[in-house]
């Protein structure tokens, strides 16, 4: 089964430029999982402990919103992390996680992740390179989002017509 | 006046709401019709009495009708979307140029689009998919700002079963969505990029556009791989008039479909 896992880590975007030697060592941490849909990951404000790298499938992140129900904020599919917030200063879930699709992802605890970043600097700091890489993309996505980049523009003397 | 100047009649025939202020206009020559077009190209539009805006054609080149897709915002396109069938419009074109995906035979073809950038668009997607043999993969990525603001979603059923890859991802969703929920750009990397073989033809706000083409290049593209689809103020058509200047090129002449490699020095010029 390790080898499988390993294969499967192999295959993942999180893990190109890893040695072998340390995608086996994270292997050795992560179970493979398949996730039925409509199936939750996680709830929000619930403790963050766990990382899942979607080899399959998609997620929905969500968020319930008084007077507009369960929101997705953001889908996140093949190559993509799940499960950064243990990360942060307050190890909950911000947001909740659903599978949208049949998934299947290698599940790590995030316990063992530190544990194993503590033990070897080296693949811990490759781990805090792709993590933080991951963060970043999801911030940059936001921003851009933010900008409403479809909205009607705006009439201007040499704009829309 | 020349030919190029002088607008045609042609007479709306149907016209289809697409978003709350998207409008899909059918029309027909009510005299001789103009030359035919290439996907890509656009035709000046005039709602007689209030003015001319160029929009691209957004249907499929066929012997004499015009499709085109417009959106709301301001006088004259607010006149266009409100026109009904029977009323008569002004028509001078074809103008530009476009997409040549036929390039792209033998490669793969990416289509990736951004609101109503997907219409002018749609035209080089039903070109390839017409001779879908010629090509190898065909991807179509689609971004929104919401489910209700995509426009022609009725279609990618059938671009799917002609052989395309759709994707169609929304920046807010309902609970009701059951699709992606990203920006455009993050479903690139999903969709298995070859970058030694692809040609990307690009079309949406002018940020989305260099977006993309940053993703494109990031992912080992090169900038005359990628085409991108700019708008200024065409008004002549022809070049002669300087209202669509962008750097060095006359956009209604030398656009609006050029290689990324001639825009990308141009789109983060502030005054341009």
């Amino acid at each position: 089964m390790t080898e499988v896992v390993a294969a499967v880590l192999a295959d993942h975007a999180f893990a190109a430029g890893l040695s072998g030697q340390h995608i086996d060592r994270l292997a050795a941490l992560a179970t493979l999982i398949e996730v039925p849909a409509g199936k939750r990951f996680f709830a929000e404000d619930q403790p963050a402990d766990r990382l899942w790298l979607i080899s399959s499938g998609r997620v929905s992140l969500d968020l319930q919103v008084p007077g507009r129900g369960l929101l997705t904020v953001e889908t996140l599919g093949p190559g993509d992390e799940l499960g950064l917030s243990w990360l942060g200063p307050v190890p909950r879930w911000q947001f909740g996680a659903v599978a949208q699709l049949p998934v299947t992802a290698l599940e790590f605890r995030s316990a063992a992740i530190q544990a194993l970043c503590d033990r070897d600097h080296e693949l811990g700091y490759e781990l805090t390179r792709r993590l933080l890489g991951a963060a970043i993309s999801r911030l940059q996505a936001a921003r851009i989002r933010i900008l409403d980049l479809y909205a009607a523009p705006t009439p201007s003397a040499r704009g829309p017509r | 006046m020349t030919m190029s100047q002088r607008p045609a009649s042609y007479r709306v025939s149907q016209r289809r709401d697409e978003t709350h202020d998207t409008v899909t206009l059918t029309l027909e020559p009510a005299g001789a019709p103009l030359e035919s077009f290439h996907p890509g190209q656009f035709m000046m539009l005039y709602a007689f009495g209030i003015g001319e805006i160029p929009v691209s054609v957004s249907g499929p080149a066929g012997p004499a009708g015009l499709t085109h897709t417009i959106r709301a915002v301001g006088a004259v396109s607010r006149a266009l979307c409100a026109a009904a069938p029977g009323q008569v419009v002004g028509v001078r074109g074809p103008f530009g140029t476009s997409w040549r995906e036929s390039d792209a035979f033998g490669q793969d073809l990416l289509v990736i689009a951004g609101g109503i950038g997907l219409a002018p668009l749609r035209p080089a997607v039903l070109a390839a998919l017409s001779e879908r043999v010629r090509y190898r993969r065909i991807t179509v990525l689609i971004g929104a700002r919401s489910p209700a603001e995509l426009v022609f979603p009725a279609e990618y059923g059938l671009w799917r079963d002609l052989g395309a890859r759709v994707e169609v991802t929304v920046d807010r969703a309902d609970a009701s969505w059951q699709g992606h929920v990203s920006v455009v750009t993050q479903l690139i990397g999903p969709a298995g990029l070859d970058p030694q073989r692809t040609l990307a033809l690009v079309c949406g706000p002018e940020v989305m556009m260099r977006l993309t083409a940053r993703t494109l290049l990031g992912a080992g593209m090169t900038a005359s791989q990628i085409r991108v689809s700019l708008e200024r103020n065409m008004q002549c058509g022809v070049g002669e008039c300087g209202h669509c200047q962008l750097g060095p090129l006359l956009l209604c002449r030398d656009g609006p479909v050029v290689s990324y490699h001639a825009a990308a020095p141009l789109l983060s010029i502030k005054e341009l």
